[in-house]
């Protein structure tokens, strides 16, 4: 087994576990604790692909920011241990196996969607990246910018008070 | 264990590099405490830590010693996992950052591995950097929260608005550099500002054409005082309002390595505006025959300030300080003598100016917590928002076209 793989089983565990541990605890800020485990696992798993950048960003965005928000929101709120409530009947006798069903579809679908080692072609220098973000894709990507400035400002009109 | 190190160069070369990097910036930091009380009180005009050791030179060592051997006390319904996680993050996280900074351009060899003076060389470093210490927002929250006591919840929420808020700023102000530079890697970012304009004026950022990045080091250091909880933006830990923010609850050691962590981001912080803004490693002075002198400048540094010491410690208040600053002395004399060797004396030139410009930048941070009262909590969120962020994005815009029409 070569390193890099021993390295994937590890993460990939690691981020699984976050993943569960995410969905098991009672307490709002041990998800969020969990939660950024999932990313940083996640964001290791990028480097270990060559993505050099799109880990860096995974982090700067996702656990630095996004993750930063959750917790604060918990903390404003002062948020309490959940109580544990036992699954309701539809969602034990229908719930419960859609979502194995699911698991195994999706597993099917990414099993046969990406032809093995085709995802590990090395290194894309950041660069090159920036090349593609800002000259062949940057009508999606401004697309992108201008729809997240929309979402901003319905924010702002639904957190508005009216005088 | 000669056998491990044959069979893993890699390894050992970076085992050793972190070992020494983590002794030399711990010694670093504690000392880094001893300057900002001897600074911040002979600005108020007191003297400052004066007792132990001559000068108070021991007093980080007994300031140790005391949090080492403090009652570890934990408090009453704290939620344990996170209340003994918040520190252990918040100062790993700001080592980390430290083990990125790349302080010389020299490299040596070690176990037949060349390598330079940087832990690690990353392609992206400047990401990477902005990713660790992005995170470090969480070791004073976590902290803030996992306390059960009110004060450090207000301080833990404080600081996790103003770091969030303080984060973009501090981004966008380094983009201009970038746009300059054209790579994110540190050394590059660094030897992009070989040169000098007209001869003399070194083409560091803040200086260099095509636009001086004047506007972008003013955002970037102010966004990165706050960033780093410092004064006038301390209020996490503002302790008129809310006793000692978000470690009021901490003791002993748990305590220190918040503390630790604090200043070894201030560390990371003066060393990136270094690296960004003021050229890193290079010299301020052209390499012309008339100037070829100034590569003895460490030297020269050591042995005047060694020889002042023998001077003024031989006839010291007391008796164990008329032994130990003369002998401080006599080992900076013995170091200026070292960098005027052939060979060390181009290893030293990159450190000792990177270091200079550092120190330099640690002062401003002291000089500024000694000068400036603390910001209300509106007015700190009102500059972050209101004032450096525009104006970060303006001097995005601004490069952009200049660097654009400097093109030929």
């Amino acid at each position: 087994m070569t390193v890099e793989l021993a390295l994937f089983f590890v993460l990939a565990a690691i981020a699984v576990a976050g993943a569960l541990s995410l969905i098991l605890q009672r307490h709002p800020i041990h998800s969020a604790l969990s939660l950024i485990v999932v990313m940083v696992a996640l964001a290791a798993l990028y480097l270990l692909l060559g993505a050099e950048f799109i880990a860096a960003v995974q982090i700067i965005v996702y656990a630095g920011a996004i993750v930063v928000l959750f917790v604060l929101v918990i903390m404003l709120l002062n948020a309490g241990v959940e109580e544990r409530t036992d699954l309701s009947r539809m969602a034990r006798y229908v719930g419960l196996p859609l979502g194995i069903l699911l698991l195994f579809l999706l597993a099917y679908w990414v099993a046969h969607a990406v032809p093995p080692r085709a995802a590990a072609v090395g290194a894309v220098p950041t660069r090159k990246l920036a090349m593609m973000l800002f000259q062949d894709f940057v009508f999606p990507f401004e697309l992108t910018s201008i729809l997240i400035l929309v979402a901003i400002l319905g924010a702002l009109v639904l957190a508005r008070k009216e005088s | 264990m000669s056998d491990f190190v044959t069979q893993h160069p890699v390894l050992s070369v970076s085992v050793i590099k972190v070992v020494v990097l983590l002794f030399l910036l711990m010694t670093a930091l504690a000392y880094l405490t001893w300057f900002e009380r001897k600074v911040v009180a002979h600005i108020q005009s007191r003297w400052g830590p004066y007792r132990a050791g001559p000068h108070g030179l021991l007093q980080p060592l007994a300031d140790g010693l005391k949090f080492l051997f403090k009652e570890d006390v934990t408090p009453l319904g704290a939620d344990r996992f996170v209340y003994y996680l918040a520190p252990f993050l918040s100062m790993s996280l700001a080592l980390t950052a430290i083990a990125l900074i790349p302080f010389g351009p020299s490299e040596f060899e070690m176990f037949g591995q060349r390598t330079g003076l940087a832990v690690a060389d990353v392609s992206i470093g400047l990401l990477f950097l902005f990713a660790i210490t992005s995170l470090g927002v969480y070791g004073v929250a976590l902290g803030g929260w996992s306390s059960n006591s009110k004060y450090p919840l207000l301080g833990g929420l404080r600081s996790a608005a103003q770091m969030v808020s303080y984060e973009l700023a501090l981004t966008m102000s380094a983009v201009g550099v970038l746009l300059m530079a054209g790579t994110l890697n540190l050394r590059e970012i660094i030897t992009a500002q070989q040169g000098f304009s007209w001869g003399f004026l070194p083409r560091w950022n803040i200086l260099a054409p095509p636009l001086p990045q004047v506007l972008g080091f003013l955002c970037f250091f102010t966004a990165a005082v706050a960033e780093t909880n410092r004064l006038p933006f301390d209020l996490p830990e503002a302790e008129s309002e809310l006793v000692a923010g978000f470690h009021t609850e901490y003791a002993s050691f748990k305590f220190a390595m918040f503390f630790l962590g604090e200043y070894a981001s201030m560390v990371t912080v003066s060393c990136l505006a270094t690296i960004l803004f003021f050229g890193g490693w290079l010299s301020p002075f052209p390499e012309v025959a008339a100037l070829a002198w100034t590569r003895y400048l460490p030297s020269i540094g050591f042995a005047v300030g060694g020889a002042l010491l023998i001077f003024y410690g031989v006839g010291y208040i007391t008796r164990f300080g008329r032994v130990v600053l003369p002998a401080l002395g006599l080992v900076l004399c013995g170091a200026a003598y070292l960098f005027m060797r052939p060979g060390v004396v181009d290893f030293v030139q990159g450190p000792f100016w990177f270091l200079l410009k550092v120190l330099f930048f640690l002062f401003i941070y002291v000089w500024v917590r000694g000068t400036l009262p603390r910001f209300r909590y509106d007015q700190l969120m009102a500059v972050g928002w209101k004032l450096l962020l525009p104006v970060s994005l303006a001097n995005v815009v601004l490069t952009s076209l200049a660097v654009v029409a400097a093109k030929p």
